[in-house]
């Protein structure tokens, strides 16, 4: 049996899907629109099983944007194996006026429909009385009171489910046939429609819905010219007409004694939040303590989960046999996922505190205090909290962006966050500032190397603002951008919702954005590796004999064929290769092939460096390879990793995509190839003009 | 307060604190979604804030907050 859970936002539809299901959801995608489809399972009080589909809250079955006419396709198309038996439409009891609108809408398809009076609680101390019964006997429907919070009345909830009627028994609640009689009446003897308000939908919404034939929603067109349909004046009226109807049913059975104690309340804590001054000073100090946060707490697990997959590596080769193929899954295959857990704390957290913002309300007050200023630059209000983000990790930051409604807004949010200073880069600007940065103070307080470095962060932040003012220009807007936004009474959030949130959305990430992560890991460990022809084996020969084995240590010989081994692998090979393009940068192959190795992660740049200059070092531990880069010399003497070149290499890191796992998480958010794609390209090749210029002003 | 001093008041021109009573819209397409949020003829609007930047503005309808922009909130004329 398949139920679908319906309602407006906020009206704890997500909790109620989240009781009934709890562990047992997936998450996954819609064709051709980016929010996600949440299914789940419940298992019913006479033994059956019902899947649960929680659709995307809107306020009405017209829709404001495409991920909301997800809505009414789910229910219209009879081909849809999502298509439900049975519509659950939650209501917020203390505020039923408006949610009725789309519940009048669902009965009129006439779907088989229940009704969740969800928030009974809060209506209650708003001194709202509802007559349940009198409501039930109106609608002719069944009306289950509940509190989805504090889990009450779902038991009821769930045998109204199992004995729920498989034919819809409500009455039109309009004279729907009265909208626009001839055109109903010649659609429905045309086209196969199963009630007067489904063929008037159909009128309204044939351009979109690809359930319809190219030749059905022309005829339908044709019918609307020579009836003279008007859909917007057509909504109107229907709109009007249904909240008549919701207004006479409310007169009847709901009666509220004073003004809602809540709202005061939340007008109170409003004028603090949202005040000229105290409102940002807040805003910013929370998304600093949020920022703050994701670098702190998830640098621990981080640790954890990377030292455990080496732990699991170095095990594994000591049990296995030494071969290609336990190469291949050991490092190569187990590499990459680890390289995929590694995201999972600032996933969770990040999503934590999303979740906790969304839930308490607060949310719609950080839109609606900073639209106007993000707007000028192509931007929304909600864009804020990913780009932040983006300063520890853009991965999270990028899924974050489903908060944002707008398809452009979002698109450009999603395109410019990686270009904010992440976390990954720190240890690569680290590395090379404290290479060509002389450490003393200029006005006695500021530190040069701070400055540089905070510049850095500054720069970026610049960077991509400029980036989504120009985007503004280029994209072009897919759908009216309503900013219309209900600003809903503050809430405690739902901690054990906030819990499911992090664990949706850390399960998601593993399993689909992981996977073009492993595979991308695959590959380029498959390129440093191994090399063309015979030089490795070459190689290995060459360090078996005596002049090396006597002279050097064990470890410096390790580190002596590593270097060697990487300089012939077939990554090697493609650094000497790309030798003549970098070199306008002031980049050699060396650095070729650190630039190479770090389209899988940027923090890998330390690692390589290390092994191509033959010293002990990674992220962490970068005093050794400091010293050797900063003795290295050119094949004429002259030292590499001059200050132009220091600053080209930064400019470059700072610009280019080089993060699979963003790569991947685009491609999910977006669910097309041309996003990532388009992205890598634009970001490789400012990129590539920034450093060259830095290289030249610098030289 | 109720503004009545200027015939075909904008909902964008009353300032916070005041409140009117939606009359019609000026664009078709706004409207249907105004009224879907409660913004029906008849209903008594009331400006409760406006954002630190100046736009948008939140207001008081049917029992709701909605916060709207400027541009938004001038397509709703009052009484």
């Amino acid at each position: 049996m398949k139920v679908a859970l319906v309602g407006n936002p906020n009206t704890g539809k997500s909790t109620l899907f989240n009781v009934l299901t709890g562990l047992n959801q997936k998450i996954g995608n819609f064709p051709g629109v980016t929010v996600d489809k949440k299914t789940g399972f419940c298992d019913l009080p006479d033994g059956r099983r019902a899947e649960i589909i929680d659709l995307p809250g809107t306020y009405s079955l017209y829709p404001k944007s495409r991920d909301e006419s997800i809505v009414f396709s789910v229910l219209a198309d009879k081909a849809n194996p999502l298509r439900p038996d049975l519509v659950v439409v939650i209501l917020d009891a203390s505020n039923l006026k408006r949610n009725l609108l789309l519940y009048t809408q669902v009965a009129d398809l006439k779907l088989p429909v229940i009704v969740a009076l969800n928030m009974m609680d809060l209506a209650k101390k708003s001194g709202i009385t509802i007559d349940v019964n009198a409501f039930a006997q109106k609608l002719g429907v069944p009306v289950v009171p509940i509190s989805a919070r504090k889990i009450e009345g779902i038991d009821q909830l769930k045998s109204a489910i199992s004995y729920a009627n498989k034919v819809a028994l409500q009455e039109d609640t309009i004279d729907v046939e009265s909208l626009a009689p001839q055109l109903i009446a010649h659609i429905s003897r045309e086209i196969e429609v199963e009630n007067p308000y489904y063929a008037l939908q159909l009128a309204h919404q044939h351009e979109t819905l690809k359930f319809l034939s190219p030749v059905q929603s022309d005829r339908i067109e044709e019918l609307e010219q020579e009836f003279s349909f008007h859909s917007q004046k057509a909504q109107a009226t229907e709109t009007i007409a249904r909240y008549s109807f919701i207004n006479d049913l409310l007169y009847d059975t709901v009666t509220k004694n004073e003004t809602a104690q809540e709202e005061n309340i939340s007008n109170k804590i409003d004028k603090i939040l949202t005040h000229r001054v105290f409102g940002f000073v807040i805003f910013f100090a929370i998304l600093i303590f949020i920022f703050q946060s994701i670098f702190a707490w998830s640098a621990y697990p981080m640790e954890l989960i990377g030292d455990f997959f080496v732990w699991a590596q170095t095990s594994l080769h000591r049990v296995l046999p030494a071969g290609p193929l336990v190469n291949l899954v050991v490092d190569g295959v187990m590499g990459g996922l680890s390289g995929v857990m590694v995201f999972i704390p600032q996933i969770a957290i990040l999503f934590g505190f999303i979740s906790i913002l969304e839930d308490t309300g607060y949310m719609s007050r950080v839109t609606f205090m900073m639209d106007r200023l993000m707007r000028k630059v192509g931007l929304n209000g909600k864009s804020v909290v990913p780009l932040i983000g983006g300063f520890a990790c853009a991965v999270p930051s990028i899924m974050s962006t489903r908060t944002i409604e707008n398809w452009k807004d979002r698109m450009i949010t999603i395109m410019v966050t990686p270009l904010v200073t992440c976390s990954a880069r720190l240890p690569i600007y680290t590395l090379l500032i404290a290479l060509v940065v002389p450490n003393r103070n200029i006005w006695w307080v500021f530190n040069l190397q701070g400055l540089v470095l905070t510049g850095m962060y500054l720069f970026s932040l610049v960077s991509a603002v400029t980036v989504a003012f120009a985007m503004k220009f280029l994209l072009k807007a897919r759908e009216r951008g309503y900013f219309i936004m209900e600003l809903p009474v503050y809430r405690m959030p739902r901690w054990k919702n906030v819990g499911q949130d992090m664990y949706n959305r850390a399960k998601a990430f593993v399993l689909q954005a992981g996977k073009v992560i492993v595979a991308v890991s695959v590959i380029l460990w498959v390129l440093a590796s191994y090399g063309p022809g015979d030089r490795f084996e070459r190689i290995e020969q060459k360090y078996k004999q005596s002049q090396y084995t006597q002279q050097m240590s064990t470890n410096d010989l390790h580190r002596a064929v590593a270097s060697e081994k990487l300089e012939n692998s077939y990554a090697g090979v493609l650094g000497h290769t790309i030798e003549p393009v970098i070199k306008p940068l002031g980049f050699d192959w060396k650095i070729g092939i650190a630039l190479i190795t770090s389209f899988a992660a940027r923090e890998v740049f330390v690692g390589t460096m290390a092994t191509i200059y033959s010293v002990e070092g990674d992220a962490e531990k970068m005093e050794s390879v400091q010293q050797k880069m900063a003795t290295a010399k050119n094949p004429d003497g002259q030292p590499v990793f001059t200050v132009a070149v220091a600053f080209s290499l930064m400019m470059f890191y700072a610009f280019a995509m080089q993060c699979a796992s963003t790569v991947a998480v685009v491609y999910r958010e977006t669910k097309n190839w041309r996003w990532p794609a388009s992205q890598f390209v634009y970001m490789t090749g400012l990129a590539y003009i920034v450093s060259f210029i830095t290289y030249h002003l610098l030289r | 307060m109720f503004s009545l001093s200027i015939k075909n008041m904008r909902l964008s021109q009353l300032e916070v604190g005041e409140t009117g009573i939606v009359k019609e819209f000026t664009d078709l397409e706004m409207s249907v979604k105004l009224m879907e949020m409660g913004c029906l003829p008849g209903e008594q609007i009331t400006v409760s804030r406006v954002a630190p930047l100046g736009d948008p503005i939140a207001i008081h309808v049917s029992g709701y907050q909605l916060s709207l922009r400027r541009k938004e909130a001038s397509t709703i004329i009052l009484q």
